[in-house]
């Protein structure tokens, strides 16, 4: 296995599917000359050329459009926003184009179609270009979302979602791109739906998705100096949800906290508390609790920002309350 | 060729001190942003931050003839059309800070540098967002029959947004006093802009009969002495005007990013920079109609550095915003009844 980053991890997996098959391909803004806006396509104009690696103008309505016509007679598009919070522009194709096809027309028409691009906040870029698109997305029935948060789930969800016959969404983190990790070289594909302990623990769950997974592995190790094992599950997948998986862990440890970046108002961690509630009430010893985004648009100024973000410290304190150890 | 002096103490229409005021300002811009760029490298500026230079004779020559009552939106790249605007240099650069002295009490930061007061009305980070919202500002305008302007400014990869063809054709639909502006800098980002737009900046608004105009946006008097003509149809009800301010952007998209680079080389941008700035320009034609001199100017520049440094202190001695602040401007008004935030930080 080699040690690579998680930018390269999708970068390989582009160009591997991209090989596979010459109905898939890539556009987006700045995507082609400059390699992307984050570096991930970098290489790939000059292996596939300009017809399937392709710089779009700043249309974002237009050429998400364009991909979910392009899927519909046949083609495979990747079409990557420079950051999912420029997708806001194009949610009318996402959920009204490209969610909704295979069932307003009965079966006929199937989206297989790739939506990705970084979400959730990096630093200090204030409201409008700091938040994380989860919710949107996978409100919708229709649309699939993956949210890799290392190097080897990010080349295999990003593989299983290219081959998914359905649109699917991969929310990539800007602050993730540098990180490093084991990835199996060759055909590696991680089926959507399957979540994945990144750490056991007998005590209480951390469960959480995307980039939030490296704080909650931090709580953790902080919390085992206090003599605490937490669990930490990585959900992967939002949509197809391992409710399984959620089962489990909490079944093991009887407490749960979900740990996510976006806001907590119909957040994922509301659907996963009421998951739990709903079909392991008996197993549990406390309430779920959530760690979430300050429930405010994200501020530039640099204390307000750490305020805003989840911490180690909101997590590691929500885990002793479910503990009731404060 | 241009004329020089068409009188004496004067230029090609304006007076020597109108001449000196704009040389001082954009002096002024150009020097609060190098030290935007020197906060930026010292980690006092954080995020993203996309500077002015090489632009600021559309700020200058776009903004100046407008009257305080008007309206100018603008995107991302705003901080010399704030200042063009009015607005305190010392409350723009504590915003750059995130300070809560800062114009948006420190939560907007560099792309969201809003003045009421001064009618600048932003600061908007989504590519194209800020179009509809002047066009709205046009509409308010007209409903409430007062004779203000809006003027728009936008890049030029902004004209590929469907919100700008929108806004344009309802614009025109209902002859709003509105002045769309587009910084045509030749790039959005690292695409040039003709590698993505199938027809000229200039033409973008010709398929909804709004008259189209494009001035030579590094000579300040051209640019002034074509908006004070469009502003004055405009504000006689003339309805609105697209006007293509042809530029050139001497420093990177943002401060994160290389100057030149693959989608342009060194020699361009030096060539360019060597070439077009506005600010020389200026300076050169005031020279060669002898209405200043180089101690002049040296002592220009010494008391506009030293109104930068004033700013520049302030705002590194303002302090952060409160952690209370956090929830503040969410809403402007509480209700009654009902809960309004969801993280439990209130419990
Ligand atoms: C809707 C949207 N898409 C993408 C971006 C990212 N982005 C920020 S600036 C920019 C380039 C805009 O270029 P232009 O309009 O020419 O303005 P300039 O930066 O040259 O002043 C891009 C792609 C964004 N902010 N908003
Ligand atoms: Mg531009």
């Amino acid at each position: 296995m080699a040690e690579i980053t998680y930018r390269d991890a999708l970068n390989q997996a582009l160009a591997e599917e991209m090989e596979r098959d010459d109905s898939v391909f890539l556009m987006g803004e700045e995507v082609a000359e400059y390699d992307g806006a984050y570096k991930v396509s970098k290489g790939l104009l000059d292996r596939f050329g300009e017809l399937r690696v392709v710089d779009s103008p700043i249309s974002e309505l237009g050429f998400a459009g364009l991909g979910v016509g392009a899927a519909m007679v046949g083609l495979r598009p990747i079409i990557e926003f420079m950051t999912f919070n420029f997708s806001l522009l194009a949610l009318d194709q996402v959920i009204n184009s490209a969610a909704k096809m295979l069932y307003m027309t009965g079966g006929q028409i199937n989206i297989p179609m790739v939506f990705r691009g970084p979400s959730g906040a990096a630093l200090q870029l204030a409201a409008q270009h700091s938040q994380a698109a989860e919710t949107w997305y996978v409100h919708a029935p229709g649309i699939k979302v993956v949210t890799p948060a290392t190097p080897a789930d990010a080349k295999g969800l990003m593989k299983a979602a290219i081959r998914d016959d359905d649109p699917v969404a991969v929310m990539e983190g800007e602050l993730l791109y540098n990180v490093r990790g084991e990835v199996p070289e060759g055909d590696h594909v991680i089926p959507l739906g399957l979540a994945d302990v990144k750490r056991e623990g007998g005590d209480v769950s951390i469960i959480t998705h995307g980039k939030t997974v490296h704080l909650a592995l931090q709580a953790a190790k902080r919390l085992e100096k206090e003599g605490i094992e937490a669990e930490v599950l990585d959900l992967r997948s939002l949509r197809p949800l391992d409710v399984d998986a959620i089962l489990a862990t909490v079944r093991k440890t009887n407490r749960a906290v979900y740990l996510e970046e976006g806001w907590p108002y119909v957040g994922v961690g509301a659907q996963v508390a009421a998951t739990i509630q709903e079909e392991a009430f008996d197993d549990l010893d406390a309430p779920v609790l959530r760690v979430t985004q300050a429930d405010v648009p994200m501020p530039y100024a640099k204390n307000l920002e750490q305020l805003a973000k989840p911490n180690a410290e909101r997590v590691i304190a929500a885990c002793k309350r479910v503990l009731y150890r404060t | 060729m241009r004329e020089t002096a068409t009188k004496k103490g004067s230029l090609e229409g304006f007076s020597r001190e109108e001449v000196l005021n704009m040389l001082r300002r954009m002096l002024f811009y150009r020097r609060f942003e190098e030290k935007a760029e020197e906060g930026y490298a010292i980690g006092k500026i954080g995020g993203f931050c996309h500077l002015h230079i090489g632009q600021e004779a559309a700020a200058e020559g776009c903004i100046g003839p407008l009257r305080e009552d008007d309206y100018v939106v603008s995107a991302y790249r705003e901080h010399t059309q704030a200042l063009a605007k009015g607005m305190d240099a010392r409350h723009v650069m504590a915003e750059l800070y995130g300070r809560s002295a800062g114009s948006s009490a420190g939560k907007g930061g560099s792309m969201h540098i809003f003045g009421t007061e001064q009618a600048f009305m932003g600061g908007h980070g989504i590519v194209g967002a800020q179009v509809p919202l002047a066009t709205g500002m046009g509409w308010a305008i007209k409903y409430r029959g007062e004779d203000r302007v809006a003027m728009c400014f936008m890049g030029d990869a902004a004209v590929n947004q469907g919100a700008f063809h929108e806004s344009l054709n309802m614009a025109a639909v209902w002859e709003l006093p509105v002045i769309y502006v587009v910084e045509n800098n030749e790039y959005g980002m690292g695409t040039a802009f003709h590698r993505v737009s199938a027809t000229r900046v200039e033409d973008r608004s010709v398929a909804y009969g709004i008259p189209s105009s494009a001035v030579n946006g590094q000579d300040v008097l051209e640019v002034w002495r074509h908006f004070q003509e469009l502003v004055g149809q405009v504000r006689e009800g003339g309805g609105p005007r697209f006007v293509e301010v042809r530029t050139y952007r001497f420093r990177g998209h943002s401060m994160s990013d290389p100057v030149s680079g693959t989608y342009r080389s060194k020699d361009e941008v030096t060539e360019r920079t060597e070439r077009d700035d506005p600010i020389t320009l200026l300076r050169d034609r005031l020279f060669e109609a002898e209405l200043l001199t180089q101690e002049e100017l040296n002592s220009l520049d010494q008391e506009v550095r030293a109104e930068v440094q004033e700013a520049v202190d302030f705002a590194d001695s303002a302090p952060f915003p409160d952690p209370s602040e956090l929830y503040t401007h969410v809403y402007s008004c509480i209700n009654e009844h009902g809960r309004l935030f969801f993280d439990g930080r209130d419990r």
